[in-house]
């Protein structure tokens, strides 16, 4: 009892002073947008910051964040391309850049490859309207969500990404968002919209350029219309130091296809939630990795929502776990009475490389129609002695063979990414970890 | 190969062993001279996997008396990283998947930590790259599974194909293939047979562990021995073999009960 007393309420007040910087945010030419933010700061007044106490969030702590007040972004972009074009993709030949959350102009690059149109916020008109009023925050749950309605209400440079009907747009979209200032608090917004029949690769990465404290609370919403295909890639590479809470929320429209791949390594606490709402005959592969050390703590909660038929999801979720970090994960895959046919299969694999390295995991399915086919499996573990011996029976050291396979279960959903140039500086983040040269 | 100048490769004396408490080699002896290619045969069960294994160090297997002699070292005192980088090599019966590694990565991994441990050069991607695609010619084996993760979704095939390869790349002084032959068809037997006939010359040695006579069409043995009950109970030539496939393993044990009791008889005379 007294663990459960020990656990303190978030000091009161917490939002109020983070709302205080709010009505500094110049009011936007759409009145959409600005009715979606009063809305938020409305209905902050009705929310409280989660605690331990809250099922949702009994693995994550976040008190630490309520301690410290986050200075507002000061809008001062000194960055030049050769500061952080490490971090440019050459693949992506439409790239932007938001600083501190800020959108950087001078960094980005928008390609008027036809069929995609890419908008900054304050320059949007009415022809944008329709987009913002369709679908900005229209996916993300904003009842009982205070981080998505925190993210609303200080909604200022989203990135608004529109595939025109029947176009592939071949090259991938990289929205970077790059940490530059300590103690600020970012609200980073994409919203993809992928209109019928159309494909494109959102790569959504998040970097910082110093080891220090700061918060990240962005939203994502992606919509699929019919028969769309979108491939989404986020990296999580924020400072060790570093809050980052994400809210992301997808919804699939009919025979439309969504990949996901997700890898978190950096933040001290991150908190990633990912909705996948799936309509008939859609299909999505949710995979993640989670490669933590130190105190590092990641907590992933992901829910598959088949509301229609013939629908088909599969998730690989992995987390590898070294120094006295603790991972979390909460896969829902939930199969609503109309999803008949519905074809779900989840995994998720664990790897704990010292003995204080923690993890929670609840794989949960709730299934409410009679004709499915669902499989879901969990594992923990050391690696495996035989696997070990395989590799030093080829003369690798003890060491080089157990960071192999460390590598190796985490290249396996590094593999998934699409993108040659960013899956190499992932596989080498990965190689660093493990201490490994190949 | 038999041949006069051979050098002993490796000496087992008494070799007894257990897994989770239960004795499976009891007093084992062997030995193999370099030139040699000796076949260990036996029934399920007998203890020749265990002899595999226990040469390459597999930490589930315990010693518990006897010694291996390996080129003048005492085998039990080297880790399994040790005997391999000392020239010990063991394709397995059922090799590990690493899903996520691709086989490049890994061949020229575990073929650099042996370049340096002899001495020699280390290759980069693209100079073993050029390497490795000869080796793989000779086993017919398609440069596609260079970029495939290791052993994943190979067919069993493919993966006693990919055994030998790492044979033929880290070329061991000892050669232990553990039923390679089992879950082959006669296509992909005839290829790893033929690949492992390339790699035997008259310094290495060959030893193959199976459970039938059929590999030994295609690798011709110099020794055959026999195990049961964790011994060997016969050794012969390769026309034991035959023997075995046409009138299979029990009289062997019947003829070595009776000789047994036959030097009791003797020794109590």
């Amino acid at each position: 009892m007294s663990r459960v007393t020990s656990i303190r309420r978030p000091p009161a007040g917490y939002i109020e002073t983070l709302l205080a910087e709010q009505p500094k945010l110049p009011t936007s030419p759409l009145m959409g947008v600005n009715q979606l933010r009063s809305k938020a700061v409305d209905h902050l007044a009705t929310l409280t910051l989660p605690t331990k106490r809250d099922e949702a969030w009994r693995f994550t702590d976040i008190s630490a964040l309520t301690k410290l007040l986050f200075q507002p972004v000061s809008p001062v972009i000194s960055l030049e391309n050769i500061d952080v074009e490490h971090f440019y993709l050459e693949e992506a030949t439409t790239r932007l850049v938001f600083v501190d959350g800020v959108y950087a102009s001078e960094l980005s690059i928008i390609t008027e490859e036809s069929g995609v149109t890419v908008v900054k916020l304050p320059s949007a008109d009415a022809t944008h309207a329709e987009l913002i009023e369709s679908h900005l925050g229209r996916h993300v749950d904003l009842e009982d969500n205070v981080f998505a309605t925190l993210n609303t209400a200080f909604l200022h440079d989203p990135a608004l990404i529109t595939v025109s009907r029947n176009t592939a747009v071949i090259d991938p979209i990289h929205v970077l968002f790059i940490a530059t200032q300590t103690g600020v608090a970012s609200y980073p917004r994409c919203l993809v919209a992928a209109e019928s029949g159309s494909s494109v690769t959102l790569i959504e990465d998040y970097v910082a350029l110093h080891d220090e404290t700061y918060l990240i609370n962005s939203v994502t919403e992606i919509a699929l219309a019919d028969n769309a295909r979108v491939n989404h890639i986020r990296v999580q590479r924020d400072s060790g130091e570093a809050f980052h809470i994400a809210n992301c929320s997808v919804s699939v429209g009919r025979s439309s296809n969504y990949q996901s791949v997700s890898v978190a390594l950096g933040a001290k606490t991150s908190r990633y939630n990912l909705n996948v709402l799936m309509d008939e005959g859609a299909e999505c592969a949710v995979d993640g990795l989670a490669l933590i050390a130190d105190s590092q703590l990641a907590d992933t909660h992901t829910c598959i929502d088949h509301s229609q038929p013939h629908g088909v999801s599969r998730q690989l979720h992995k987390c590898i776990v070294g120094g006295k970090a603790h991972a979390v994960f909460n896969g829902n895959i939930r199969v609503r009475q109309d999803a008949q046919s519905t074809n779900s299969k989840q995994s998720n694999g664990n790897l704990l490389l010292t003995e204080k390295a923690h993890v929670d995991t609840k794989p949960q399915l709730e299934i409410f129609a009679d004709d499915v086919k669902c499989a879901h499996g969990s594992t923990i573990g050391q690696l495996d002695n035989e696997e070990v011996f395989y590799l030093k029976s080829r003369g690798l050291s003890d060491s080089v063979a157990r960071n192999l396979l460390t590598y190796a279960f985490g290249a396996e959903i590094i593999d998934r990414i699409p993108i040659p140039s960013l899956k190499r500086k992932l596989e080498q983040a990965v190689l660093e970890q493990t201490s490994l040269l190949l | 190969m038999i041949n006069k100048e051979s050098k002993t490769i490796l000496e087992v004396h008494g070799l007894h062993a257990t897994v989770n408490g239960v004795e499976i080699l009891k007093g084992l002896d062997l030995t193999v001279k370099s030139g040699e290619v000796h076949a260990i045969m036996g029934p399920n069960g007998s203890g020749k996997s265990t002899f595999a294994k226990v040469l390459a160090g597999h930490t589930a297997y315990e010693v518990t008396a006897g010694t291996a002699m390996f080129e003048g070292q005492n085998l039990f005192e080297l880790a399994p990283e040790e005997r391999a980088r000392a020239g010990v090599f063991l394709a397995f019966q059922y090799p590990i998947e690493i899903p996520g590694v691709a086989n490049s990565q890994f061949l020229r991994l575990t073929y650099n930590t042996m370049q340096a441990q002899r001495g020699n050069e280390e290759l980069d991607p693209l100079e073993f790259d050029d390497y490795v695609r000869d080796k793989m010619k000779r086993l017919e084996m398609s440069p596609n599974f260079l970029d495939r993760s290791v052993n994943e979704g190979f067919s069993g095939g493919e993966k006693k194909r990919n055994e030998i390869l790492q044979m033929a790349l880290l070329e061991p002084r000892l050669g232990v293939l553990d039923e390679t032959d089992s879950g082959l068809d006669i296509d992909a037997l005839s290829v790893v047979a033929h690949g492992v006939n390339e790699l035997a010359n008259k310094d290495n040695a060959i030893v193959l562990v199976t459970h039938y006579q059929r590999l030994l069409n295609y690798i011709v043995p110099d020794f055959v021995h026999v195990v049961d009950n964790g011994r060997i109970i016969k050794t012969g030539g390769k026309e034991l073999a035959l023997e075995l496939e046409t009138r299979g393993y029990d009289w062997v044990g019947v003829e070595h009960q009776a000789a047994n009791l036959a030097t009791v008889t003797a020794g109590a005379a």
